[in-house]
């Protein structure tokens, strides 16, 4: 498993904007490095990051290896209703990682 | 691709090797084949429909020392709600191995259309972000960044 970090408020309004900013630990192999021996290093990084909220997606990137390593990704959604916000990463070689949060809205 | 020369914490040695690190970039890279690249891709992506200038907003360092780690946020200035809302972000560069960087799907329900990450730059280029509104419409900012210490290709 990799390392997560993800900040979001743990309350917020109804209707209010909030932002998330994700970071998860990750090398973002490009797969056009060469290792000590002079061979390229195949291709390991992650494709697609997606957050739901109650099961209903409501931003999703697609990377390609131009992110940096450790991809940190913000954006904002809307604080809708109390409920659980679920963030998916994954990538090359089967990687797959959910991290859920709750946030409560008043 | 011109080197800033008065910066005071570059010293003369590292100033040396990313000056060598550029030209040898310059000199493996096949000339004038990356422009038609970009314009390539964007088209594909956009299914050549009419790109304005304007309404997006990519925010990048013009200067960046470090190529490995470039932060960049992209804002879209449109209303979002159920009606009118923005429904993709994309970046693309010029010069990097490979031209995409990111696409952000968003969505009614983001609030505000803006998204922040962390991307790698191979050498000094051109990057285009673009964005769809809900209405079909595609809209640009563009930006030139020069870059000191190259990411992707070194060891």
């Amino acid at each position: 498993m990799a390392r997560v970090l993800i900040t979001l408020p743990q309350a917020a309004r109804r209707g209010e904007v909030i932002e998330i900013r994700t970071l998860i630990q990750h090398l973002m192999e490009t797969g056009y490095r060469p290792d000590a021996q002079g061979a390229v290093v195949p291709r390991d990084i992650l494709r697609r990051f997606s957050c739901a909220y109650d099961g209903v997606e409501v931003f999703a990137m697609q990377l390609a290896p131009a992110i940096a390593a450790n991809p940190y990704i913000a954006f904002c959604t809307v604080a809708t209703h109390s409920g659980t916000l679920a963030f998916t990463w994954t990538g090359d070689n089967g990687f797959s990682q959910t991290e859920t949060r709750t946030i409560t809205v008043t | 691709m011109s080197l800033p020369s008065s910066l005071p914490c570059v010293t003369e040695i590292s100033r040396r090797h990313a000056m060598a690190a550029a030209l040898a970039v310059a000199l493996v890279r096949p000339a004038g084949a990356q422009p038609e690249r970009l314009a390539a891709v964007i088209l594909a992506h956009t299914g050549g429909a009419a790109i304005t200038p304007g309404r997006v907003t990519l925010d990048i360092s013009p200067l960046v020392e470090n190529g490995n780690a470039v932060p960049v946020t992209i804002a879209v200035d449109s209303p979002v709600d159920e009606t009118s809302f923005v429904r993709s972000i994309a970046l693309f560069n010029e010069r990097n191995p490979q031209p995409d960087v990111f696409i952000a799907e968003l969505g009614p329900r983001a609030g505000r259309a803006v998204v922040s990450t962390r991307i790698r730059l191979a050498t000094s280029q051109k990057l285009v972000a673009l964005a769809q509104l809900s209405d079909g419409s595609w809209w640009s900012d563009e930006a030139l960044v020069v870059v000191t210490l190259a990411a992707c290709v070194e060891g």
